[in-house]
């Protein structure tokens, strides 16, 4: 008998790992069965985690650690046992704000990609503080966001107001001029630039480069009370994200996510992402990106975790060395390595780079 | 006399809203606002100050309302996914029948519970009538899959309904699989090949 194990996810191109563990099988190689359900929003995902109602779920890199500090959250402690995936996140601008970008002398075709004139030109522009939308306020796109604009010397938060818009809704908030910009997961941002409503700025991945993005989260008691199915699980995605990093499954991955129980959106829109191709503006401007959006590195990095921490907790005022703590201890760096070394010839990739683009390490030794 | 407590529905709906209120109205008295404009959600519960916020868990700006919990927001006091963390089981049943509700910290839980009982009620009953809904579409989609390939099958092999039914019948019999998949796999190749 296959052990069914429930899994909840939002309709985004990072559930990925998720869906082709399904459609090609890699749960039932490992002798479990993944029923994933599809959810609204994150706070419903993480409340049916820690309420049992489904064994684990697709979660924003900052949502273990932020519960951990007892910023969110119902109580339960919650444990990221995988990175599903790094980057991926893109800052788009309203069609207002983008004109006033190109006012400044700003290339859209040109500067995608360089962090540093791409966030003077927004800062330029600005007329007044910053309206930036985001989908959850305890999000690597929220990170990245601040980091971003406080080391090109806007003062972050007092300059930006960043708010809460779910991802569906992010490019009718542009169009009715309640947003300046936001940071998204795609295919959100180019469905903005698709319904005419914005412009691409900036990938997330020309913030930091391989920064984690979505992980794999748990209740905390149940990785220590029942890690078995769990270590399937985390098999599974890694076989998923071996699969969808081979250059050959794009068409094949854009066709699993475009599904209507999936992503439901159009393939063409889910293959902008996956290949990196984007289409920035509605004049039709393209760029190349490599590695926009990654599935390869999987083991949760214990200094990720304490970074994550540390911005919180600078931000919200709490004790950073405690904050610190509390995040590594949610960050289960050893149960993923267990399972992967189960794996015949597995052998564990090269870390990813942690340097930002203002060349600031992502270790948290540096960050005082 | 206690105070009356003040309770903001969010739902874009405006029938079901005026169910949920209806609900409400039975279980005592209190102050009830429903909000159905998303875009202004949090400037309105700011301006309402309420005790309790009654939201579809399926609705995707539950998010913007744990903004309300940062020491930054809007709302002076803290704002919690139910008040008594001891009873679990309250929370359960809400979030089983899809609502969940956000409560001003040191709401007692005697005053708290007739009102979520009330709104789990409604909620089960949403829920139901939604997947009954989802499987009256499921079942006709899956009628319209048949008959496509029941008519391919008539096309390609001269022979008539019943015969066509009866061969997708035994193909999928003999695979260990439904009808409808079969019926399925065969519009998709047709649907290649052609």
């Amino acid at each position: 008998m296959t052990a069914k194990l429930p899994v909840a996810f939002l309709p985004l191109i990072d559930a990925a790992p998720l869906i082709v563990a399904v459609e090609l099988g890699f749960d039932r190689d490992e002798g479990i069965a993944l029923d994933l359900r599809r959810a609204h929003s994150w706070s419903s995902l993480r409340d049916m985690v820690s309420f049992g109602q489904v064994t684990a779920a697709q979660m924003l890199a900052p949502m273990p650690v932020a519960t951990a500090l007892g910023l969110v959250g119902t109580g339960a402690a919650l444990a990221s046992v995988a990175v599903l995936s790094t980057n991926g996140e893109v800052i788009g601008v309203s069609n207002a704000m983008a004109q006033r970008i190109r006012d400044t002398g700003y290339s859209f075709a040109t500067g995608f990609g360089d962090a540093r004139a791409a966030g003077q030109a927004l800062i330029a522009a600005a007329d007044g503080p910053l309206r930036i939308g985001v989908p959850f306020p305890f999000s690597m796109h929220a990170e990245l966001l601040y980091h971003w604009l406080t080391a090109l010397g806007l003062p972050a938060p007092a300059a930006v107001d960043i708010r809460t818009v779910p991802p569906p809704l992010m490019a009718s908030a542009l169009a009715a001029g309640e947003l300046d910009a936001f940071c998204v997961g795609e295919p959100w941002g180019s469905m903005a630039v698709e319904t005419n409503a914005g412009a691409l700025l900036l990938p997330g991945s020309a913030i930091w480069p391989g920064a984690p993005e979505k992980v794999l989260g748990v209740r905390a008691d149940l990785a220590d009370a029942s890690p078995e199915p769990l270590r399937a699980m985390i098999r599974a995605l890694w076989r998923a994200g071996e699969w969808l990093s081979d250059p050959q499954s794009r068409t094949t991955a854009c066709a699993f996510l475009s599904r209507r129980d999936y992503v439901d959106v159009p393939a063409e829109m889910i293959d902008r992402a996956l290949s990196g191709h984007l289409t920035l503006t509605s004049r039709g401007d393209s760029r190349i990106v490599p590695d926009f959006v990654g599935f390869a590195q999987n083991t949760p990095q214990q200094d990720h975790a304490a970074w994550i921490a540390g911005r919180l907790a600078a931000r919200l005022g709490l004790d950073r060395a405690t904050a610190r703590q509390a995040a590594i201890a949610t960050w289960r760096t050893d149960l993923h390595d267990t399972a992967l070394r189960a794996i015949p010839g597995y052998s564990p990739r090269a870390d990813a780079m942690t340097h930002s683009f203002d060349g600031q390490e992502f270790s948290p030794s540096l960050q005082e | 006399m206690q105070r009356i407590l003040k309770i903001i529905i969010v739902e874009t709906d405006p029938s079901r809203a005026a169910l949920i209120e209806e609900s409400l109205a039975h279980a005592g008295q209190y102050e009830l606002l429903t909000i159905t404009d998303m875009s202004r959600l949090t400037a309105a519960i700011a301006d309402h100050n309420p005790d309790i916020i009654l939201i579809d868990l399926d609705n995707p700006s539950r998010d913007s309302l744990e903004e309300l919990r940062l020491a930054s927001a809007p709302l002076e006091r803290p704002v919690a996914l139910f008040v008594d963390q001891s009873d679990a089981n309250l929370t359960k049943l809400a979030i089983e029948a899809g609502v969940s509700a956000y409560v001003v910290d040191g709401l007692r839980a005697d005053r708290l519970k007739p009102i979520i009982d009330a709104a789990v009620a409604r909620f089960t009953m949403f829920r139901q009538m939604r997947n009954e809904l989802a499987t009256t579409k499921r079942a006709l989609e899956e009628r319209k899959v048949i008959d496509r390939a029941k008519g391919l099958l008539m096309k390609a092999r001269g022979i008539d309904e019943q015969a066509a039914y009866d061969l997708l019948r035994r193909a999928a019999m003999d695979q260990g699989r439904k009808v409808y998949d079969v019926a399925e796999a065969l519009v998709t190749t047709a649907g290649l090949l052609s």
